[in-house]
């Protein structure tokens, strides 16, 4: 009996690292294809017919799409901090600090971090159902067959287009949520709009704003690649314009945790 | 005399993973004819089309399509030979985001196939002209029924004047008089634009319509080749099932 219950343990946990041993060798696949998949992008970039109407199309869809919601975000975003922090500096009569902190906040790591969420979820799944959706109806087939690179049209213009388009929008949300800090200011007491923005900039200097907008180029980069890599080998099926999509909110939210880590580290070592 | 080979097969396989989808298929299309693959769903009727014009790369096997070494061919050659090359796919694949005319110009402006952009605008209208669908030129796809689509997706796969053309079940999910429409108008496509075409299917009465010759495909093989007559005369019980 207890032979046999050891052999149905072993046989078990055979399985189970079986299971573990797949799943690595799937992450390692994937990674190594996103690389290839990266580098054929890349190249793609720079190599003509320049795709100009179609990033156009491309920037304005993405963009237009996101903008109602990414200025809402921040307008509460910047009501919200300052409704919270009001009380704490009061208590220790810095106040007038206020202003500073906020924008400070806002444009170095909540307004980039927060919209990059946002654009994760609205245009990386956009995207991925998009072009999964072109994948299973062979929309991509179609245009290979008739000689055009689908790589250079569909991905590369999308790709830079979010590239384009998500530090535009982390510009408008930090706009928007100092536009909503100052108005959260002025339900505590009566604060001109003038001296609000200048005590805002006031703390704000070329090491804060730089890297902000340059992070911004890379999560917009990574957003649109990686939408565009999940929807480019989605399988075949409908499932899998559904699989795509939530395959690459998932990923693209947490590349961009991990790029701004590393450029919170890169920037603290400067 | 014998005819020009436009597509010779030779020896192709295709596996994905444990399952072998294409074991060991020989072909040859001659110019101007129209050929037949039947077989029922699943045996390799479409990959087959695929790994001919290498959206799926086969694992052995030689392929020759108008006298180059398709799976020996550089990107260049490759998209020279695919210009030559039509093909009409099941669901149209007609791209969702474009009207019919962005739709038909969008080959014709990627491979710059005419100079001047008027010559491009009388090519869609000509193109859409023979497929009898003018009037939908500024339609969207989503507005198009069934049988429309497959006919404004044959007029884009022939704006390039291609010398062969690849139907993937042209007639699948269409009503029986649309079907007929559809075989008629391969049989025109055929007279006017002087193409070879292997026609993929398994509605019998597109492939008596507009077929020449039929191979019948049976799990990854051709097992018998003919007429529609011969084939439907045949007293071989699992041939004629397909003609039933």
């Amino acid at each position: 009996m207890k032979k046999h219950i050891l052999s149905r343990l072993s046989l078990k946990s055979i399985h189970v690292s079986e299971e573990i041993r797949h799943s690595y060798n799937g992450i390692f696949i994937d990674l190594g294809e996103l690389v290839v998949f990266t580098i054929n992008v890349i190249k793609q970039l720079f190599r003509p017919p320049y795709e100009y109407k179609e990033l156009i199309k491309q920037g304005f869809i993405l963009g237009n799409k996101s903008f109602g919601l990414v200025s809402v975000t921040g307008f509460i975003m910047g009501l919200v901090l300052t409704m919270q922090m009001n009380p704490v500096l009061a208590d220790f009569g810095a106040q007038s600090l206020l202003p500073s902190a906020i924008s400070v906040a806002m444009v170095r790591e909540l307004g980039p971090v927060i919209t990059g969420l946002i654009c994760a979820g609205k245009m990386s799944s956009g995207i991925g159902a998009e072009i999964a959706a072109m994948r299973v109806t062979e929309q991509i087939d179609a245009m290979e067959v008739s000689g055009t690179n689908p790589l250079g049209f569909v991905v590369t213009t999308r790709v830079m287009a979010a590239m384009i388009t998500v530090p535009v929008l982390v510009i408008f949300a930090d706009a928007f949520s100092l536009f909503g800090a100052f108005l959260a200011v002025n339900i505590f007491e009566d604060t001109s709009f003038t001296l609000f923005m200048d005590r805002s900039f006031s703390m704000l200097g070329f090491r804060d704003l730089m890297p902000a907008t340059i992070k911004t180029v890379f999560f917009g980069f990574f957003i649109g690649l990686i939408g565009c890599y999940k929807g480019y080998n989605a399988g075949i099926g409908t499932e899998s314009v559904g699989k795509a999509a939530n395959s690459a909110v998932v990923s693209a939210s947490l590349t961009i945790f991990v790029i701004d880590l590393v450029f919170v580290l890169i920037t603290n070592l400067l | 005399m014998q005819k020009e080979e436009v597509i010779v097969v030779k020896q192709l396989y295709k596996s994905f993973g444990d399952k072998h989808i294409l074991r060991g298929i020989d072909l040859t299309l001659h110019k101007g004819e129209n050929l037949g693959i039947v077989g029922k769903s699943g045996t390799g009727k479409s990959v087959l089309a695929k790994c001919i014009v290498r959206l799926i790369e086969p694992d052995k096997g030689e392929i020759n399509v108008l006298g180059t070494d398709v799976l020996a061919c550089d990107d260049a050659e490759l998209t020279g030979i695919r210009k030559k090359v039509g093909y009409l796919f099941q669901g149209g694949a007609l791209y969702d985001s474009m009207s019919v005319r962005e739709n038909l110009l969008f080959p014709v402006r990627r491979t710059q196939f005419v100079d001047k952009e008027q010559d491009s605008e009388e090519l869609v209208e000509n193109s859409l002209r023979s497929v009898g669908l003018l009037d939908a030129i500024d339609k969207m796809p989503g507005e198009l029924s069934g049988g429309m689509k497959k006919r404004i997706a044959l007029a884009r796969a022939l704006i390039l004047k291609p010398e062969i053309i690849l139907y993937d079940e042209p007639t699948t999910g269409l009503d029986a008089v649309t079907s007929g429409e559809i075989s008629e108008l391969i049989i025109k496509v055929k007279e006017e634009y002087g193409t070879a075409s292997i026609i993929i299917t398994h509605d019998m009465k597109c492939a008596k319509i507009a077929t020449d010759n039929i191979q019948i495909m049976k799990e990854g093989v051709f097992v018998v080749e003919g007429t529609y007559d011969e084939l439907s005369a045949s007293t071989d019980k699992e041939i004629r099932d397909y003609f039933i």
